[in-house]
């Protein structure tokens, strides 16, 4: 055999268009935003955007969307029990239904509706409150028996014989799921393209401030100035915060989720169950994306323990028999910050100039496009959005909480 | 599976245990005289360092004792276990 004329891959096509640059950061920027995850990214999207703010900077200290934007089950709705939660949640999933035309980028925005499950009459009766509350805040629900929940998704296992029988459930139509890479690239591009600067392997190590204010952030690749400096670092937001001497409420926990081989067709919906601690969807792929409650203990280390997994695969099988022989294909952990009401933090901090978007815990995903235009309203007026107004850091001593357990699903 | 040393067991696996969060975060003295901000602090407020951390397991499914461990919560590595009423050791960083 000859050796080749050209190198190995020289007859393959170009690179497509990158979308977006790499660029060195530059010594200082109106609005630093710390975290490239959804969130971070959205933000900087409708800063720049909304307004008008594009001397803005994205760190992420390892590659952009890689840590939960990467790892969450791309579930989107908007049924929370209160009226705070409404206003927020359900903004988000109004600009989900037009980010696709607004990024000019498919996300796969699916509608595909979300049941979830009750087993217990106390899950019966905190599920009709539920659907009454959402109605009154003018958001779609209906409460489904256990014939309408087997004419919704027909692989549901309804048989009263079973060990937690489903007594019934919540449907949301309008909630579903999205690609969520497709979602950062999306932001992503945007962003880049309004002259927002997205830069990565860049860590944070430090937060200088100056007379109660934010001056700068110490990082990997240098100082770099800031006029404000935003925090949307999910599982690591505790950390951060303490470098500018804030405590937070929050224990960051291993989230894990897990994904089947693709398999054909099965599941045409989204199925949550409080009580039985799993979700479960298809991706349009094919293979079924299933989450699990967090794992008890505070990680940081992106992976959690496999009894976890085996619960969660146990109260699958019980619900979907015909998940019996599927392959598990994967596993993974991400690391979310389960604030004490199951409620976000989204605002200003006693810092001046620094503001705080953490919390969301187990279900910041479905909040990416409203809390990025909340968070950036907020950072660009140094005044909350009205929708993020009641998720204040201070609301823990005032009292003010907006306990969302029952409707932040799984894993709280 | 990972291996937690109960102090009065020995090493048992992970399931047998339930987690209690924060070491060493004693009930205020007197709670009446604590400030709106004092008594947020206690009930809500907790270190979350990604690095040693001191909190406290039950051996729920065992002598159901509670006792206390120094783990990293990045590699989950337990640096340290020690009965209920004992100091913590010395191994934090």
């Amino acid at each position: 055999m000859t050796s080749p004329a050209q190198p190995p891959g020289a007859h393959l096509p170009e690179h497509p268009d990158f979308l977006w640059e790499n660029p060195e950061p530059k010594a200082s920027y109106d609005v630093v935003i710390v975290g490239g995850g959804g969130h971070g990214l959205a933000t900087a999207y409708y800063l720049a955007k909304v307004h008008g703010i594009t001397n803005v900077a994205v760190l992420e200290k390892g590659w952009l969307a890689g840590g939960n934007m990467a790892r969450n089950t791309t579930i989107i709705r908007s049924n929370y029990l209160w009226d705070e939660s409404s206003g927020i949640y359900e903004h988000s999933l109004k600009l989900w239904e037009g980010l696709e035309e607004d990024l000019g980028y498919p996300i796969l925005f699916d509608q595909r509706g979300v049941l979830n499950l009750a087993h217990s009459l106390q899950d019966v009766r905190d599920s009709v409150r539920r659907v009454n509350a959402n109605r009154l805040n003018g958001i779609d629900a209906e409460w489904v028996d256990p014939a309408g929940v087997k004419e919704i998704c027909p692989i549901v296992n309804v048989s009263p014989d079973v060990r937690y029988p489903v007594l019934g459930a919540t449907y949301q139509p309008r909630a579903g799921i999205a690609k969520h890479d497709y979602v950062a690239w999306g932001y992503a591009r945007a962003a880049h393209a309004m002259g927002v600067d997205l830069i990565q392997n860049c860590e944070v190590t430090g937060l200088e401030t100056a007379g109660g204010r934010i001056t700068a952030v110490q990082t990997s690749r240098g100082r770099i100035a800031a006029g404000k400096v935003a925090l949307c670092a999910a599982g690591h937001s505790s950390v951060l915060a303490k470098m500018a001497g804030i405590r937070l409420p929050l224990a960051s926990h291993p989230l894990q989720a897990l994904v089947s081989e693709l398999l054909e067709p099965v599941h045409p919906t989204v199925v949550m169950s409080n009580a039985v601690h799993v979700y479960v969807s298809q991706a349009h792929k094919g293979e079924l994306v299933m989450g699990a409650g967090i794992d008890s203990y505070n990680g940081y280390g992106q992976r959690g323990s496999f009894h976890i997994i085996e619960q969660q695969m146990s109260a699958a099988l019980e619900l979907f028999p015909v998940f019996a022989r599927a392959h598990l294909l994967r596993t993974w952990a991400g690391i979310v910050d389960v604030s004490p009401d199951a409620s976000p933090i989204v605002g200003l901090t006693p810092v001046g100039g620094l503001y705080l978007n953490c919390g969301w815990g187990t279900g910041g995903f479905k909040a990416t496009p409203g809390v990025g235009d909340c968070f950036a309203h907020t950072i660009a007026h140094d005044k909350p959005h009205p929708f993020n107004e009641p998720f204040t850091l201070e609301r823990f001593t005032t009292g003010a909480l907006v306990d969302e357990h029952g409707a932040a699903a799984v894993a709280h | 599976m990972q291996l937690i040393p109960c102090p009065w067991c020995g090493p048992r696996e992970e399931a047998e245990f339930h987690y209690g969060g924060q070491a060493h975060v004693a009930y205020p003295e007197d709670p009446s005289a604590l400030t709106d901000e004092e008594w947020a602090q206690y009930v809500f407020f907790r270190e979350n360092p990604s690095g040693p951390f001191a909190e406290r397991w039950s051996h729920s499914a065992g002598c159901r004792r509670w006792f206390n461990a120094v783990r990293d919560t990045r590699s989950h590595d337990l640096l340290a276990v020690y009965r209920a009423g004992e100091p913590m050791p010395e191994v934090l960083s």
